[in-house]
């Protein structure tokens, strides 16, 4: 706060305070001594009931001028005196600061004793589920649901099937850098809405939901150019780039004829946000081996 | 003591309430109102770009407010969950700041990147389409509706005027930026944007 107005505030908390004990001490002086029959503020109601012109209760007045008392002692503790700051030193950062610290000494170590831990073993022990549930509670929950059974377009992560795989490096590069998903679209290149249905039909023959018909089998060969670059020819997938297994019946956006053709013709683009720089590297170890866990 | 002096004569009584509550307002927002902490941005903290604008006018318009805040509190609590605490510099082109007073829903201060644009727009067409749990109205119109250019630049003059850091070049590209985007992108273009100014969330 510049000097100017460091001192408008003093001075007008300075005055502001000596109005108020001089108020209040005026009208403590106003005793009942004084009071006359002349000294009603003039409403009446029913006849002759009248106010009268009475000062506080003495109890009541002490209690404006303990506040007083207070006010000052506050300003001279704490900040609020223009730029003083105040006898204790306190600071709202200082306190955050120190809650930081405090809770830093108290669960940096446990972070760090799980963080030391064999990945398995990690996913294994029971303390650690119990801190992993809480942080995916906070922050993965909002896309992949409170049962981590995911949305469509979010994958469930109870079941044994991983996108971009399940190694501990996939995991905690998943969680920590966020990962971009991109299915290119199809539909200019196939050509036609049947096109486009029939590899929607093959590629679910792939997965067994339905057989193939003349058709949809006669798309193995398109599938071959076009997708098995990142499917893979057996449409197995690629967790390198994310590209998932068409076999294992598992459908991120749906298994109906209709999704997995919008899938085809529109293409699609899957994120998950990076969260590295607001768990930090314990704690995303920590829940990459609690989002393990949960399809073991 | 004469109180029917007072009680019975109202252009005193007024004279006498506005002097009363300005002492409070002299001592403690006009200081505020001189102090650089307030007033100059903090680093990296930019007018909002004209997608951006429209996205906060209908994030003020559809009441967003009224259930989310955007005020991170200096507790660990807060912190932990939602990134470093705000700063009055990171509000400083925010015209009326929203820093709202209730959470029914999360604070939204650094939302921005937390979530895809894909969940976003998808989120406020159908809330309980991801989060089965929630109780946040769907938007469904913002999709239908198109931002209007020629209020959006009269709305950046208007900032301008006031003394926000816009070019008349960025108002008079702002039209052509806006042009035919949704309500819908808007506001995701500024959901998108919050808070993320401080990358060193920890």
């Amino acid at each position: 706060m510049p000097a100017f107005w460091h001192w408008f505030v003093a001075a007008g908390t300075i005055v502001f305070i000596i109005w108020c004990v001089w108020l209040i001490g005026w009208s403590a002086k106003q005793g009942p001594q004084n009071v006359s029959d002349d000294d009603v503020v003039g409403h009446k109601w029913d006849g002759d009931l009248e106010e009268w012109n009475n000062p506080a209760p003495k109890w009541w007045l002490y209690l404006y001028f303990i506040t007083i008392v207070w006010g000052v002692g506050y300003m001279i503790a704490y900040p609020g005196f223009g730029n003083f700051e105040g006898m204790l030193g306190w600071s709202q950062q200082g306190q955050y600061e120190a809650e930081m610290q405090a809770a830093a000494a108290n669960y940096d170590p446990i972070y760090e004793q799980f963080a030391a831990m064999d990945f398995a073993a990690l996913a294994a022990d029971a303390d650690a589920q119990a801190l992993g549930r809480s942080l995916f509670a906070s922050y993965c929950t909002t896309c992949h649901g409170s049962d981590a059974r995911g949305a469509p377009g979010y994958p469930n992560l109870t079941d044994d099937d991983w996108q971009w795989g399940d190694s501990e490096q996939a995991i905690t590069t998943s969680i920590g850098m966020g990962r971009n998903a991109v299915m290119t679209p199809w539909a200019r290149i196939l050509g036609s809405d049947e096109a486009v249905t029939n590899m929607a039909k093959y590629v679910r023959s792939l997965s067994g939901i339905e057989a193939a018909d003349e058709a949809a089998a006669g798309m193995a060969t398109q599938f071959t150019t076009l997708c098995a670059a990142c499917h893979m020819p057996d449409g197995t997938g690629n967790p390198l780039l994310g590209a998932p297994d068409l076999t294992d019946d598992v459908w991120l956006y749906g298994s109906s004829i209709d999704v997995v053709g919008t899938t085809i013709a529109d293409g699609r683009s899957g994120q998950m946000p990076a969260h590295g720089e607001l768990l930090g590297a314990n704690r995303t170890k920590i829940l990459a081996a609690y989002v393990y866990s949960l399809s073991q | 003591m004469r109180h029917e002096a007072i009680e019975k004569s109202l252009n005193l009584m007024m004279v006498l309430i506005v002097a009363a509550i300005s002492i409070g307002g002299l001592v403690e927002i006009i200081p505020l109102m001189m102090s650089s902490d307030a007033t100059e941005p903090d680093e990296g903290i930019a007018v909002y770009s004209p997608l951006r604008l429209a996205g906060r006018d209908i994030y003020v318009r559809e009441g967003c407010y009224n259930c989310h805040s955007q005020m991170i509190r200096p507790f660990r609590s807060e912190t932990e969950r939602y990134g470093p605490f705000t700063t009055a510099g990171e509000t400083v082109y925010d015209r009326p700041f929203q820093f709202g007073s209730k959470r029914t829903g999360p604070d939204l201060a650094r939302v921005g990147g937390r979530y895809s644009d894909d969940w976003q727009r998808l989120h406020l067409m159908d809330p309980r389409a991801l989060v089965p749990e929630s109780n946040m109205p769907a938007y469904p119109w913002l999709a239908e509706r198109e931002v209007d250019p020629e209020f959006l630049t009269a709305k950046l003059r208007t900032l301008q005027f006031l003394g926000d850091p816009y070019t008349d070049e960025q108002i008079a590209a702002a039209a052509g930026e806006v042009e035919g985007k949704t309500e819908l992108d808007a506001i995701v273009a500024y959901l998108q944007g919050l808070g993320t100014n401080r990358r060193n969330r920890r």
